[in-house]
């Protein structure tokens, strides 16, 4: 993979984190919670800052950046996609509605469209059962979604 | 709460949320100030009230009445005719579906009637982000109580006497988890939250977080006080952003009045709360694996004993407990340990929270009375099958569980009548399924869930639930045999047997009970190749009846890859090869002109 420059400020921004968390190896998950939120994603090279800064072995954030689904080691959408595919949602239809998704932008869940505007995923139970099958985009959530209506959501953000 | 006439609270659950609850709050409130109302009346945004199906919903106190399914621009109206002419607007009552009367009071509703509550007991009622709002329902009285008036012991008696079993899954006594824990000799101990709910479809403890976050605070230093630690760390989902602000909130709060930090109510005992966030891993539910991941580490599971109350978070003795659990120790305090121990079965003490989803008609959250039957919350509280439907399946445990059916529906509901048929309680999740549901598609969703979630620790579990889904993913293709059944039930008993965690120790439940519930359905996959519930993709063909279909063209136009051709007043035709099979077209024709085949 090619490097990546990160934002001096940026970078600054997750020194001082891992400074609050007085370099505690024991915050590691925290602090990789924080980074995410400064970087969108978890690349190489931001690792390496928290392994030199926390004083452990790359290895070690590895595994646990690759242990936590909710860390990514790439970069979102503009407008990330996720398709509800908690238990609820799935006896409701939301397969066919993440098929729709992935079909219409052609990508598998995980990726990210080559123009960087929409990334498909799939999580388990954003806690809005009643509305099942739910997609969310960015903050928004949409409820009730049918395979039909997928066209029209995306058509929102073009 | 004392000072206004009226209160209005509005749903702030993240159901009603995501269907604009919050342009409703701020309607209301400039429909009262429009009004100049603003000394009369006060719009409270709540916790979940259950009845998420209906949402967003909106609750007039004093009088009780409960408008459902609320949208931004009903806010004027609500304030003009209920608050200022006094008349309720029948439009968004709830209707009866059997009556079709219109029910104005949330307790008339068979949704309500026959739940208890007392973990959600403050759900729906109060601000959450008030911490005025729970003292005044006694909020911190249980553990003012404790503190001043009990022994750590006599407290532990009262737990265990109430009969409280865990209600994260395993069902261990909490009164007798606390007195391990409290006779374990070290100065050091920790009181766990676990908050990790990582059943799929299931949000009881989320629900409990989002609307009355005090009760856990209130319980975790009960806890600490009984088994003698100042240290309260909730284990929490980072996928929960609401829950997580809402507790920050009430953990400040709680630190200003003085009922977390030091010297509670002045007895000499500390104690006070900590966050620490889950990163989406299943497993992290577990509690050792909970205890790594709160220490930096991957969250793997590691073998019993040790059990977390001798050695847990950095060695400690640690007491860790579920939100629901830990939500119904203070009324166990208030109330006392016979009022408790009056609710549910011989073995199985008080309530039970469970998120009712799937294919019902009222879909929500619910707190009902151990020992209640399957049917009564399916058909009473549930309100029966969505589209009249019939009933075939419901599942509780999540991934460890497993689907009941017809036969099961008269049993009692408690912790070991569920485990005797196969399935589990679990943390709460129960989804009903319909005739149009596949059950072996259903037990390979959540294996593939499992698949996905296995730590990959032990091999068991890495491998054997791989073969599980690969197996079933043949059945669900019409290319597996007779033989690849008898291979799923003794793989399956093997994982169950020999996996080091409860992941992999119940993760074949979904595909054993199906087996044993629907032999049926998957002989039917396996030697006829077809898919009685018309799911498998793989197995089935969608057509058009030639002689029904009056060629009104709407399955042509909702069809997303053009797949239907055919010109107007005269029948359409599929093609089967362009066809994705999303099964759009079937579910619009009104003329019940295509079926699966
Ligand atoms: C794979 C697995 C996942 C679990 N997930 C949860 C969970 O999400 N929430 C929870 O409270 N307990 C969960 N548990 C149960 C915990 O290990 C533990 O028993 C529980 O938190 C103890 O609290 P309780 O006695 O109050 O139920 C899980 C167990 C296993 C084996
Ligand atoms: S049973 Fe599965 S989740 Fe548990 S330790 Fe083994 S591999 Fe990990
Ligand atoms: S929707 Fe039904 S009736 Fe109308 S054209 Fe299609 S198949 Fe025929
Ligand atoms: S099932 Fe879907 S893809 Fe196939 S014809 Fe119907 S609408 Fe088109
Ligand atoms: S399962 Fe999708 S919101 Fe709960
Ligand atoms: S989220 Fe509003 S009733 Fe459940």
């Amino acid at each position: 993979m090619a490097e990546i420059k990160l934002a001096d400020s940026k970078v600054q921004e997750l020194k001082d984190v891992c400074k609050k968390f007085e370099y505690d190896k024991g915050e590691l998950i925290n602090v990789l919670h924080a980074a995410q939120v400064i970087f969108g994603y978890l690349p190489a090279e931001v690792q390496e800052i928290v392994a030199d800064e926390l004083k452990v072995n790359i290895a070690h954030v590895y595994g646990v950046v690759t242990f936590y689904s909710f860390f990514t080691m790439t970069p979102k959408g503009e407008h990330p996609v996720s398709v509800c595919m908690g238990t609820a949602c799935y006896v409701r239809g939301a397969e066919k509605v993440l098929d729709e998704f992935k079909r219409l932008l052609d990508v598998k869940v995980g990726e990210t469209t080559p123009d960087g505007k929409f990334s498909v995923s799939s999580l388990r139970c954003v806690g809005a059962c009643g509305l099942a099958p739910v997609v969310t985009v960015g903050e928004k959530v949409y409820g009730r979604v049918a395979p039909e209506d997928v066209k029209d959501i995306l058509s929102e953000y073009n | 709460m004392a000072h206004y006439k009226n209160h209005i609270l509005v749903c702030g659950g993240t159901g009603c949320r995501a269907s604009q609850g919050e342009e409703i709050v701020e309607n209301l409130k400039q429909a009262v100030a429009d009004n100049s109302l603003e000394n009369d009346i006060q719009v409270v945004r709540t916790g979940c009230f259950g009845f998420c199906e209906k949402g967003p919903i909106v609750k007039m106190i004093p009088d009780n009445t409960f408008y459902v399914s609320v949208t931004p621009e009903d806010a004027g109206e609500i304030i003009s005719e209920h608050c200022v002419k006094g008349r309720k607007v029948e439009r968004m009552l709830f209707t009866d579906p059997e009556t079709k009367e219109h029910v104005s009071d949330s307790k008339d509703m068979g949704f309500y009637k026959k739940q208890i509550r007392i973990a959600l007991r403050n759900c729906g009622f109060i601000n959450p982000e008030n911490i005025d709002e729970y003292v005044a329902r006694d909020g911190y009285g249980a553990l003012g109580k404790v503190l001043t008036e009990m022994t750590p012991e006599e407290a532990i008696k009262i737990i265990k006497d109430s009969g409280l079993r865990g209600r994260g899954g395993g069902g261990f006594p909490t009164g007798l988890k606390w007195e391990i824990t409290n006779q374990v000799e070290n100065d050091e101990k920790y009181v766990v939250c676990n908050a990790d709910e990582g059943d799929p479809g299931a949000f009881m403890d989320r629900s409990i977080l989002e609307g009355d976050p005090h009760s856990v605070l209130e319980a975790m230093a009960i806890c600490g006080y009984c088994i003698g630690g100042s240290n309260g760390l909730i284990y929490i989902r980072a996928e929960y952003p609401l829950a997580i602000d809402r507790l920050k909130i009430a953990i400040e709060q709680a630190r200003e009045l003085g009922v977390l930090g030091k010297d509670i109510f002045g007895t000499g005992f500390d104690f006070d709360v900590e966050l620490r966030y889950g990163a989406g891993a299943f497993v992290c539910g577990e509690e050792t694996s909970l205890i790594h991941s709160m220490e930096g580490l991957r969250g793997e599971p590691t073998v019993k004993p040790p059990f977390p109350s001798v050695s847990g978070y950095k060695g400690k003795p640690t007491n860790v407990n579920n939100v629901e659990t830990f939500a119904n120790i203070p009324v166990i305090i208030n109330e006392g340990a016979e009022y408790f121990a009056s609710i549910g079965t011989e073995k199985s003490k008080g309530t039970k929270v469970f998120a009712l989803a799937g294919k019902i008609n009222n879909v929500g959250l619910i707190e009902v009375p151990m020992g209640i039957t399957l049917r009564e919350v399916i058909f009473d509280i549930g309100g029966g099958i969505k589209d009249g439907k019939k009933f075939k399946s419901v599942q509780t445990g999540g991934p460890s569980g497993g689907c009941l059916t017809e036969k099961h529906l008269d049993i009692p509901i408690d912790y070991d009548n569920l485990l005797a048929c196969g399935s589990m309680m679990g943390s709460g999740g129960m989804i009903v399924m319909d005739e149009d549901d596949c059950m072996v598609s259903v037990a390979k969703f959540y294996l593939d869930f499992t698949v996905e979630e296995s730590c990959g620790k032990c091999a068991p579990c890495r491998v054997g639930n791989k073969r599980l889904y690969e197996i079933l993913d043949k059945i669900t293709q019409g290319k597996a045999t007779e033989e690849d059944l008898g291979i799923l039930r003794n793989l399956g008993n093997v994982i169950k047997d020999t996996s080091l965690c409860g992941l992999g120790q119940t993760s074949p439940n979904p595909v054993l009970s199906t087996m044993d519930n629907f032999k049926d359905e998957y002989m039917a996959h396996v030697k006829d190749g077809k898919c009685p519930a018309g799911q498998c993709k793989d197995l089935m063909e969608y057509v058009i009846s030639e002689e029904t279909c009056v060629g009104c063209t709407l399955c042509s136009r909702v069809c997303p890859v053009d797949a239907i051709a055919g010109d107007k007043k005269q029948p359409h035709v599929i093609d089967t090869v362009a066809c994705i099979k999303c099964g759009a077209c079937m579910d619009k024709c009104k003329f019940n002109a295509i079926s699966i085949q």
